[in-house]
């Protein structure tokens, strides 16, 4: 005979939890709710309602919540973890074999500095440091104010015009430090 | 199954169709090496340490995916398998630590075994360090985690969610940054991890290690478990009279090798610095230091003195579920035959004596009618009243498994939220108290659907019309506002029982612990007969027993109404029979139960009272009741290993063993007598309870002599029909089950199959009754109790295993978020629980797994004991107390007393 009902998807998580467990998980649950000043678990019932609850589907959740979040935060993940009725750990274990999804928020603008060879040659950690001068922050960083976001990339593929730094999805060929400041001070 | 044979490396091996050519090489004792096979998890074929050649193959088929087939031919130990294997085994140990003389793993490590079978001198490999070095993991009291060491066989993760169903760790991330990481890569402790230490026991080198076991053991003594009623099989690791290392008996068939927190990493009592080492008696108000001699010499001539001057009845005695089959065996016969009173009882009184009386009545035997192991085959699973992955942690591995594995629907119907429901198609949430209205309403459900077994009925029942005519009104509609659960979800869970191939029911505190406690257990026996669930696999009303042996304390006839056996005291014949067996006037009329014991006690008109290994001081309820009639007594003598509660009040205190240091028997809660064996040698002048019954005995000229616990069994094999066979050569490695008349019968698997033990199974109708006392505007609250995994019972052995004690510290009580605003308590504060009985403090959980108006306690800590606040109102028929309901406010406490600590 096959199960009776989907599993409820108000009802706990999948696994039972030590006392300072439960104090952890209802303190995540509460900062989900105001997360960001927006009421996440209503956008994720919402992504939750398009799909029937297989396991298969835990793919697209993911995308869908990094879509609208701009990365999985671990409560989204519990989140979906007991919506799929799988161990949380499942869903870690995906979220961070895939290099798609971001496990951190990411500040609002997102720079990425290139250090492929030919930007390594060409001086890219010059780059790097004099991002790393004016926000204060490396590769791999968020300002605390979630304005900005520093990556350290493999080759974009325009060599030609390394170094290379890409600020939001727009290309910035044969950057200076002193252009660095300038697109970062324009971003403001 | 099929036997085949395959050949490997030129030796034949036979093995059954179905097992793979790794398993059937090992079974044979021939070594293929190998790092992700784990006996009991899914084939992995990770490490590609296995690779073998099989003739008519091409490549290298790794043999732990492979499967046997009749004829195989397969080269293992050969030069150019070994070839690729120490290529694979080299890239391994390129990144792993070379620190073996002093790793925690040294000589019990798979990856040395693998590399001094392959020849592996130097690596031909660049050494690799880890970059950055994994942090080593301390945060588990039990265990460290060094990810250092980590080979990613997978073992840990898949036992964790394969056998366990518990998901804590998972390998995250991918390629060189690969890593076993809780949820967010937390530290594991606070993870959903059980530290049930399955993966400890799994790992194959030392990236998982036991804090506590840091040197091996020089000798392993297969023993049963100490906590819960599963019985779990336990072996011991012991050197120089200490335990040093506890691992899960692999052969047990009750566990596999599988164990929980607490029989794995919570045995630290038994070498406790607070072990009683030698007898005390009270003078002049203290307890002072005495030698066995002068303590029985004064026990002896109090027990006699009372005797002579008010009867026999004055005297009574608690026997316990923790000791042996045996001591309890001796305790009741000491009181019967050597003091003359049937005044014996023990705490399954507080337990299942709902379970002994109801079933008794309805199908003649008052004991789980089914197995453990039949769980995983049934098809449909209610679990009611029992939080089994907290109680019985293993025996829910087999629920889980009847779930995940083989697709079984489960249904849980209890008012909180616990760790079951998470695998249940459908979860009750009925008031505490009002169970027996929602079975007669799920029987009512099953009679109008015609969804009911009328042929089992006819032939196999009686009295079924009683029942028919009794639920005829309590529709899921009249049931609703009765249980708070929706109409239709009862409709549901009826369906779902009725309408499965094989039903199990399994049930435990919840349904027992209420002064409808007998009723409530009928109920389900009703609904078991009216679907013909019973007396078939798989299926049957099944109660958890709560302690270790208090199965077999109640075989033993430590019961006031019963000797050995369920035989009645007041049944002439029987009576009888045990007078001439054991040379001696014995009385007639059924004595006094422990809440009718403590009673007469307050009253007077019990003077004497001789406990074994009980605390009712915490497990009774109505505590302060209970002080003032232990005060009051005249004579208080307590055989126990910890100064307990109750030890603190007593004239005289005996020191007795742990089950470490003694043999003997238990029987668990699935009828299986099975064997505790001397590991270790008592601390002090400590000696086994059996020892001291039968030197007190000697001296009130009643006399028990014995050389070892075996002649002991092997007089209750005498007279007792159900133990009929039972000897200790039989019990062996596995146990028996009994009913187990003869010495030839192999004992019984499953109950009243063809017929039951008393005939007909018989319907009782059920009327429904509300609790004895319901939440009002005073205490508008309703309190239910229950445990902890961490804990056991009065926490006399738990805490004093540290990590236990860090896990779970004392008090919580859990409270709905609704409840807790509305009194304006916040998480972690401490609150004052007050009922008509009493007040205590207790740290507040705030917690959606308590339903809306209800709070949860543990009835574990001293610091603030549940049973100050709980009711003593008790069943009509089993005289066990309402537990499980009673009424209470909660208010914010001024201040946190010392004791309670802070969460
Ligand atoms: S101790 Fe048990 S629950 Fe914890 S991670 Fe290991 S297997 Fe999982
Ligand atoms: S911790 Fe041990 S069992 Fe787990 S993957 Fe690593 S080596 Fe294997
Ligand atoms: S489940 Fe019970 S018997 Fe088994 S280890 Fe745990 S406490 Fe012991
Ligand atoms: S190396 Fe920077 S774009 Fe190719
Ligand atoms: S044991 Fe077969 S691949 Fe690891």
């Amino acid at each position: 005979m096959s199960p009776l009902l989907l599993f409820s998807p108000d009802a706990a998580p999948f696994f039972s939890r030590t006392i300072k467990g439960m104090l952890y998980y209802s303190a995540a649950i509460r900062r989900l709710c105001d997360h960001g000043g927006t009421f996440v678990k209503e956008q994720l019932n919402e992504i939750f309602e398009r799909c029937d609850g297989a396991p298969s589907d835990l793919i697209p959740i993911l995308q869908d919540i990094q879509d609208v979040l701009g990365y999985l935060p671990r409560e989204a993940m519990t989140e979906t973890a007991r919506f799929l009725n799988m161990a949380e750990t499942s869903v870690y274990g995906v979220a961070t074999f895939y290099t798609q999804f971001q496990l951190s928020r990411p500040g609002r603008h997102r720079i990425k500095v290139c250090h492929g060879t030919a930007c390594h040659v060409r001086g890219a950690s010059e780059i790097t440091k004099a991002v790393a001068a004016k926000l204060g922050i490396g590769p791999g960083e968020t300002t605390d104010d979630f304005e900005f976001t520093v990556e350290a990339v493999a080759c974009f593929g325009s060599c030609a015009l390394a170094p290379v730094m890409v600020v939001n999805d727009k290309v910035y060929g044969n950057v200076t430090p002193e252009r660095v400041v300038e697109i970062l001070e324009d971003l403001n | 199954m099929n036997r085949i044979t395959i050949t490997i490396d030129g030796k034949a091996v036979e093995t059954t169709e179905g097992s793979t050519i790794l398993e059937a090489a090992l079974a044979a004792g021939i070594y293929i090496p190998h790092l992700c096979h784990s006996p009991g998890l899914k084939p992995y074929g990770a490490c590609r340490m296995c690779i073998v050649e099989i003739e008519g193959m091409r490549g290298m088929p790794s043999s732990c995916t492979t499967a046997a087939t009749d004829g195989m031919v397969i080269r293992n130990d050969v030069e150019q398998v070994n070839k690729v294997r120490k290529m694979t085994c080299e890239m391994l140990i390129a990144d792993h630590p070379l620190t073996c003389l002093t790793c925690q793993a040294n000589q019990d490590c798979e990856l040395q075994t693998l590399s001094s079978y392959l020849g592996i001198q130097e690596s031909r490999l660049r050494r690799m360090t880890r970059d950055p070095k994994p942090e080593k993991d301390e945060s588990n009291p039990f265990y460290t985690r060094d990810l250092d060491k980590c080979i990613l066989c997978g073992n840990c993760t898949r036992a964790c969610h394969e056998l366990r169903g518990v998901g804590a760790i998972e390998i995250s991330g991918r390629g060189y940054r690969s890593r076993v990481a809780a949820f967010g890569d937390a530290p594991v402790l606070e993870s959903n991890c059980v530290s049930c230490g399955e993966c400890v026991d799994r790992c194959p080198v030392a990236a998982l290690t036991a804090k506590k076991e840091t040197v091996p053991p020089s000798a392993f003594t297969i023993t049963t478990c100490i906590y819960c009623g599963v019985g779990c099989g336990l072996s011991l690791g012991t050197r120089s009279n200490k335990i040093v290392q506890v691992l899960g008996d692999k052969e047990s068939i009750v566990n596999r090798g599988s164990l929980c927190v607490k029989g794995r990493f919570g045995l630290d009592f038994v070498s406790s610095e607070d072990r009683l080492t030698t007898p005390l008696i009270r003078r002049n108000g203290q307890l002072e230091e005495a030698d066995w001699d002068e303590a029985l010499g004064f026990v002896a001539e109090k027990l006699k003195a009372i005797k002579e001057e008010h009867g026999s009845d004055a005297l009574a005695g608690l026997s316990s579920a923790k000791c042996t089959n045996e001591e309890n065996y001796l305790f009741q016969k000491f009181f019967r035959a050597g003091l003359g009173t049937n005044n014996v009882d023990h705490c399954a009184r507080l337990c299942h004596a709902s379970t002994v009386a109801g079933l008794a009545r309805a199908f003649g035997s008052g004991a789980m009618t089914n197995s453990i192991d039949e769980l995983e085959y049934a098809d449909c699973i209610l679990i009611i009243g029992s939080n089994t992955t907290e109680a019985h942690p293993v025996l829910a591995l087999k629920i889980k498994a009847a779930v995940r594995s083989h697709g079984a629907t489960l249904v849980v119907a209890d008012p909180r939220r616990i760790e079951m429901t998470q695998f249940a198609s459908l979860h009750i949430r009925q008031r505490s108290g009002s169970d027996v209205a929602l079975i007669n309403a799920m029987l009512n459900v099953i009679i109008e659907e015609k969804l009911l077994n009328e042929e089992f009925i006819n032939s196999r029942t009686e009295d079924f019309d009683k029942v028919r005519e009794c639920v005829a009104d309590n529709t899921p509609e009249w049931a609703e506002p009765i249980t708070g659960v929706a109409a239709e979800d009862i409709r549901t869970a009826a369906r779902a029982y009725a309408t499965a191939q094989r039903s199990s029911i399994v049930y435990s505190m919840g349904i027992t612990q209420h002064t409808t406690g007998t009723d409530n257990v009928l109920a389900l026996a009703n609904l078991a007969m009216l679907t013909g669930n019973v007396g078939k696999e798989s299926t049957g009303v099944n109660p958890l027993r709560g302690q270790n042996n208090v199965q077999g304390a109640c075989d033993l006839g430590a019961l006031p109404n019963v000797y050995p056996g369920y035989q009645k005291v007041d049944d002439a014949e029987i009576h009888d029979k045990f007078e001439a067996a054991w040379e001696a006037t014995l009385s007639d009329q059924p004595g006094l139960t422990v809440t009718e014991i403590i009673n007469a006690a307050a009253e007077g008109d019990v003077k004497g009272l001789y406990v074994m290994g009980e605390n009712p001081m915490l497990s009774d309820p109505n505590l302060n009741h209970v002080k003032e009639a232990l005060e009051s007594i005249d004579f208080l003598c307590v055989q126990d290993i910890f100064l307990t509660e109750t030890a603190r009040l007593a004239d005289v205190v005996l020191p007795a063993v742990s089950f470490a240091e003694k043999d003997g028997t238990y029987t668990n809660t699935e009828r299986r007598v099975q064997r505790v064996r001397k590991a270790i040698d008592p601390p002090g002048q400590a000696r086994a309870d059996w020892k001291i019954l039968c030197a007190l005995a000697g001296r009130m000229e009643y006399p028990m002599a014995y050389e070892h616990p075996s002649e002991i069994m092997d007089e209750i094999a005498d007279v007792t029909p159900i133990y009929g066979g039972i000897s200790y050569p039989r019990i062996g490695k596995v146990g028996l089950q009994w009913p187990c008349p003869d010495k030839d019968h192999p004992g019984t698997v499953f109950l009243h199959e063809g017929e039951f033990k008393r005939g007909k199974g018989k319907f009782h109708p059920t009327p429904f009754r509300a609790a004895d006392e319901e939440p009002d505007s005073d205490f508008p609250l309703l309190l239910t109790t229950g445990r902890y995994l961490y804990h056991w019972h009065t926490r006399t052995m738990t805490s004093r295993t540290e990590g236990l004690e860090q896990i779970c510290p004392p008090v919580p009580v859990e409270i709905h978020p609704e409840d807790a605003a509305r009194e304006g308590i916040t998480e972690g504060a401490t609150v004052e629980v007050s009922s008509r009985r009493g007040t205590i403090h207790a740290n507040a959980v705030v917690t959606e797994r308590s339903p809306l108006g209800t709070v949860f306690m543990a009835f574990h800590f001293h610091e603030g004991a549940a049973n100050t606040l709980t009711n003593d109102a008790i069943d009509p028929i089993a005289k066990i107390p309402e537990y499980k309901v009673c009424a209470v406010k909660i208010k914010a406490a001024a201040d946190r007393p010392a004791e309670i600590g802070a969460i």
